[in-house]
């Protein structure tokens, strides 16, 4: 069974480059395209808040450091 | 009383900044400067300090800021082509605030011209250099034994101001032996709290930097440096004088030609001119008003600048004396040094 | 954080709070965070000292929450010379760009590399030169158009691309020499690695240690970030190869 995770995208440093969206194996991130930050940019959101498998792909692509990733407790470590 | 050696210019000057605490040297050869890498190298092994030869003096002036800015006393030596070539350096360690030592052994030029000793580069340590409004110190030696001096003096004041000082030296002075009295070895301890050495938990981290985007950031960051030009003008001007107190005819000159300049006011003196030189020792600050008294003085019939170059320092002169009483001009370019009765010559044509 | 998780990643501290200013997907920020990361893991903050170079990161100062020293254009090798000379027990580290590090820093590159100077390159290979609006770089490909080879790079007229690992790999000073990229999960996670072992040489004073990135540069390229990575794959990466072009001995190691 996959792990369990969620993240959390700080929306005021995203700049919706779009590479966690394409780097996410299950599918679970997307650009929110109907809003903006502060910046007047698009963000990137956790759409399908099951799926998320706290693989950490987003996290280390993410350029601007934007993602933080938790995981549900009591499962294997996946590496970094 | 200190050491006394009979010593080359260059020479003395590395080991003045050996005793001086060097803790850094970075250079690249150039004749006549040579002596000092070469002497730095030899006596490295005995010493705590690092010599490294760059590749180009447009890498050794870049480590010196490395090595400035990490807290550490540095030198580098040079003569005229290179000097030009460390100038985009020197304009950063201006901006950054990094205190390094300089010694240009001034040769003739332009362009790669000759190894002969020359002031040709008067303007070029004087009025900045590089690009930007900045100065550099810039202490004019005239003897083997200020070529020690200064290397002190320099060091000392670089800390003091956080800039960069030069020692406008020439390839005569840098090549000519004279006795040398050097100082004892000082324990250097640098209190330089702004150096990067590595961001502790109790500080916020350091940074060197000349880059300054903002338009108002870039002002600010120019008057705080004017400031401590102001600040530098006040106090650090230096100069010496040699029977100026009944002089009527007051010579003007830097260096190695201020020599020539003292024997030809003993030989116009035996000939009944009252003449009297007026040494800076310091060329930026320059000694404006002190010059300006004398050109207030009645008895004071006229300046003459005495250079190696086609008329450089006079501009300051004329500055000084404001047009309040005639300033002559006379010099030799090429590597060529005057001799005294030369000067002399000059003075009676004027007086004609 | 919601109850039964754990938190497994944030961002580290050894970036500042300062948001930082690159353009939408560029690879500079993903090798500042890279970057501090290993600084933060090793715990070498109070050791570090950087020296950021003319170019697109010619910011990198008000990012990386270190010690650093800004360079004039070039010279962030000659710098990091004198700072790594005068402090030999801090970890040092000259982060630069391909016009930086490869066209007017050529020689203060290679000269460091041959001393075997002791610090850590960090090399941006984008292709091109980014802050002044996208110009040719020396590592233009050729073909390539940009606003000074508009036409696309000429080999005729100016050369191939310089390859900068494969030409310090050659120096026998030279410990460690890795091309990385940061185009995927997989390649991202390789890229600090790289950064982990450079850092961790530089400790063992095995000499010079140099990482390459082969970068993107969306705006410069007039791309879309998704558009940069596929050039990436299908472009640069068959002429510039992700690999390790020398690494310590084990014995050393």
């Amino acid at each position: 069974m996959p792990a369990k995770g969620y993240v959390e995208i700080d929306i005021e440093r995203c700049k919706g480059c779009d590479l966690c969206v394409l780097s996410c194996p299950t599918d679970c991130l997307a650009l929110n395209i109907s809003d903006t930050n502060s910046y007047g940019l698009y963000y990137a959101y956790l759409k399908e808040e099951d799926d998320c498998i706290a693989c950490m792909n987003c996290s280390v692509i993410c350029p601007d450091a934007a993602i933080t990733v938790y995981k549900k407790e009591d499962q294997p470590k996946q590496r970094s | 009383m200190g050491e006394i050696r009979l010593m080359k210019g260059n020479e003395a000057l590395g080991e003045a900044a050996i005793r001086a605490g060097l803790q850094g040297y970075f250079g690249y050869p150039i004749t006549p400067q040579s002596e000092v890498m070469e002497y730095l190298a030899q006596q490295e092994p005995h010493h705590n300090y690092v010599f490294l030869q760059a590749e180009s003096e447009v890498a050794a002036v870049n480590m010196m800021y490395g090595a400035g800015g990490a807290g550490a006393r540095v030198l580098t030596t040079t003569s005229s082509p290179g000097f030009s070539l460390m100038q985009e350096g020197i304009s950063y360690i201006a901006c950054a605030e990094i205190p390094c030592l300089f010694c240009n052994v001034v040769r003739g030029g332009p362009g790669l011209g000759t190894i002969q000793p020359s002031q040709s580069d008067y303007f070029q340590s004087t009025k900045g250099g590089g690009h930007g409004d900045y100065h550099t110190i810039v202490l004019a030696p005239n003897s083997v034994q200020e070529m020690v001096d200064f290397v002190y003096l320099g060091f000392n004041l670089a800390d003091k101001y956080r800039t960069p000082v030069t020692i406008l030296s020439d390839g005569a002075i840098g090549q000519m032996m004279e006795k040398v009295e050097l100082p004892d070895p000082v324990e250097y301890k640098p209190d330089k709290p702004w150096a990067t050495t590595g961001k502790t938990k109790d500080r916020e981290r350091n940074i060197l930097t000349s880059l300054y985007i903002q338009s108002e950031d870039m002002e600010k960051k120019n008057q705080k440096l004017q400031k401590k030009y102001e600040k530098i003008k006040q106090n650090e001007i230096r100069f010496d004088e040699y029977k100026t107190e009944d002089a009527e005819i007051i010579i003007v000159s830097f260096g190695l030609s201020s020599r020539v300049s003292r024997k030809s006011v003993d030989i116009g003196r035996a000939q009944g001119m009252k003449i009297g030189l007026f040494r800076p020792q310091t060329v930026w600050p320059f000694p404006y008003e002190k010059l300006r008294e004398y050109a207030d003085k009645d008895r004071v019939k006229f300046f003459i600048s005495i250079e190696m170059n086609a008329g450089q320092m006079v501009e300051d002169v004329k500055l000084a004396v404001c047009g309040k009483k005639p300033v002559h001009f006379y010099g030799r370019m090429g590597g060529i040094v005057p001799d005294s009765y030369e000067v002399i010559e000059q003075i009676k044509k004027i007086k004609e | 954080m919601k109850k039964g998780y754990k938190l497994i990643y944030k961002r580290p501290q050894t970036l500042t709070k300062t948001r930082i200013n690159y353009c939408p997907g560029c690879f500079h920020s993903t090798m500042h965070k890279l970057l501090m990361e290993v600084v933060e893991e090793m715990g070498i903050q109070e050791k570090t000292v950087g020296v950021c170079p003319v170019g697109c990161s010619v910011f990198a100062y008000n990012y990386m929450n270190v010690d650093m020293q800004e360079a004039a254009h070039g010279r962030a090798a000659a710098v990091a010379t004198g700072i790594k000379r005068m402090l030999p027990d801090r970890y040092v580290f000259s982060y630069q760009g391909d016009g930086d590090l490869a066209a007017i820093g050529t020689a203060e590159t290679l000269h460091a590399c041959n001393r075997g100077e002791n610090f850590t390159f960090v090399f941006i290979n984008n292709g091109i030169y980014g802050m002044t609006g996208g110009q040719m770089a020396p590592t233009t490909l050729e073909g390539q158009k940009t606003t000074t080879s508009p036409y696309g790079r000429d080999p005729e007229k100016i050369g191939l691309p310089l390859k900068m690992a494969e030409i310090v790999s050659q120096f026998e000073r030279v410990a460690y020499v890795e091309r990385v990229s940061c185009n995927t999960p997989a390649n991202t996670r390789k890229a600090k690695k790289a950064l982990r072992n450079a850092f961790e040489y530089q400790g063992k004073k095995l000499g010079t240690t140099f990482i390459e990135v082969a970068s993107n540069c969306p705006s410069g390229w007039k791309m879309t970030p998704e558009q940069s990575l596929k050039w990436l794959e299908e472009r640069v990466f068959p002429y510039y190869p992700l690999k390790v072009f020398k690494k310590p001995d084990k014995k050393e190691v």
